[in-house]
């Protein structure tokens, strides 16, 4: 799923509490059926900026959210291991993120984000700050982990052609007051290929997006 | 094309090596030079040959040693208690906004009155010996260490906090995983400061009232004329300033290797 509304419409307070990061005003969160108050070892997060310890290795970046659960050292090495391959950086383990990229910052967060296996996967604009083509190899690899795990993904961005690429729905949220004023369905086929974007299907959806956003 | 960077950063090491002998050399010189155009005689400015003299009379009667360790004992005493005072306070200064306004006037205006000021102050009250020293050091360690705490501390990014409330981190998780790393940089440059300082106060408090260290042999020395021991005394407390500030860069290149 993805969240899709001009800036400063809540998108982000939206993401932040469904992480239990803030509480409600007013109503509450649910995560199946448990009142959500604080936040859950079942959810996984991405900032907008990659948000790395620069004192830490890759490696030790990842391994992070496992050493504040206290998972044994073995467990936790052999775990860290499978997010650098997913992420397709086992050869960067040791090292330091200002030696890398923007968008190998960025998979090293989304492999922290998965490495203590949350059902789901909350992202805020991940790859907001990234150029087009790095952003395009990312939306894949994002498409390619989805598949293998079939996590809950939930997304905040602010480019339709992303929303439109990546979800099952699309929600549009409206300026002041935040409210969602659409909620449109993504039938495209699966497994998506960038070639999607050029299709008439996809274009019509994302002016659809479009249209509902004011 | 690797070869010649490897050449490059060879080079640049060995200049870096001889750099400071170099400068010692010309220094010397220099010195040597005033003496002889000068023609001053030793009790007004010594000449590096007499201090060298003086140098090798005292290391070998044990007078040197004897007053260095006690000097050095006294600054490290003072440093370790001081540190440790200033970062513990200061990192419930950092938490604690209430607390930080209500005690930070009195820390501002404790440091309006110069330690020089203080220090006869705790000789009469802790006497002549170790301690009185001990304590003008913590009080001279202690603000600038205090100041780099709170600094420290409240650049940690917020945006990392959030990433170890996102976790379900504990506090001492937070204090050890985030707070810690993340304020040593600011905690080391204080640290550095701190090492120069402390110094400082051990010879104050030795110069207003003792019966051994260097600043006591700097006294002393000045009494009976003595320039070229004085000038002993004050080379010998460079080295432990610039050894103790060495060995902080050191601790400072192993624990920030992240930064390159």
């Amino acid at each position: 799923m993805c969240i899709v509304g001009p800036s400063g419409c809540g998108k982000t307070t939206l993401l932040r509490l469904l992480a239990g990061l803030i509480s409600p005003d007013q109503g509450e969160v649910r995560l199946n059926g448990q009142l959500l108050r604080e936040p859950c070892s079942d959810i996984g997060l991405v900032f907008q900026k990659a948000n790395l310890m620069p004192w830490r290795s890759v490696f030790d970046n990842i391994l992070l959210p496992l050493q504040v659960q206290n998972t044994p050292k073995v467990q936790a090495n052999e775990r860290v291991e499978q997010a650098l391959t997913m992420v397709g950086l086992s050869d960067f383990a040791a090292a330091y993120p200002r030696e890398l990229s923007g968008g190998m910052q960025q998979r090293v967060a989304l492999a922290r984000a998965l490495v203590h296996e949350p059902r789901i996967l909350l992202l805020d604009e991940p790859f907001g700050a990234l150029d087009a083509l790095a952003r395009e190899r990312l939306n894949l690899e994002l498409l390619q982990l989805w598949r293998a795990s079939r996590k809950t993904v939930v997304m905040v961005t602010h480019n339709i052609q992303e929303a439109v690429f990546l979800a099952d729905r699309v929600l549009v949220l409206s300026q002041r007051p935040g409210q969602v004023t659409a909620a449109i369905p993504i039938n495209l086929p699966r497994p998506r290929e960038l070639s999607l974007v050029y299709d008439n299907n996809f274009s019509a959806l994302a002016y659809q997006v479009r249209q509902a956003i004011q | 094309m690797e070869k010649r960077d490897t050449g490059q950063i060879h080079r640049r090491r060995n200049s870096s090596l001889w750099t400071a002998p170099a400068a010692l050399l010309v220094f010397l010189i220099i010195w040597q030079g005033i003496v002889w155009l000068g023609d001053y005689p030793a009790f007004i400015l010594p000449s590096p040959i007499e201090t060298a003299t003086a140098f090798a009379r005292v290391l070998r009667d044990g007078a040197l040693w004897r007053h260095t360790l006690v000097t050095l004992s006294e600054v490290l005493s003072g440093l370790i208690l001081g540190v440790a005072s200033a970062t513990a306070l200061g990192y419930f200064l950092a938490k604690n906004k209430y607390l930080e306004r209500l005690l930070a006037p009195c820390i501002v205006a404790s440091q309006s009155v110069p330690v020089v000021a203080i220090a006869p102050l705790l000789i009469i009250w802790f006497g002549a010996g170790h301690l009185s020293k001990v304590l003008i050091c913590t009080l001279i360690v202690f603000f600038p260490m205090l100041v780099n705490t709170i600094v420290g501390i409240r650049s940690v990014d917020e945006n990392l906090h959030e990433l170890m409330r996102s976790l379900r981190a504990s506090r001492w998780q937070t204090f050890k995983m985030l707070e810690v790393p993340a304020a040593l940089p600011v905690l080391l440059g204080g640290l550095k400061v701190s090492v120069t300082l402390s110094v400082i106060g051990a010879v104050v408090g030795e110069f207003v009232g003792a019966n051994q260290g260097l600043g006591f042999l700097i006294n002393q020395a000045r009494g009976l004329f003595n320039t070229p021991l004085v000038f002993v005394a004050i080379f010998t407390l460079v080295f432990i300033a610039l050894a103790l500030y060495g060995l902080v860069s050191l601790l400072e290149t192993r624990l920030l290797r992240w930064r390159g």
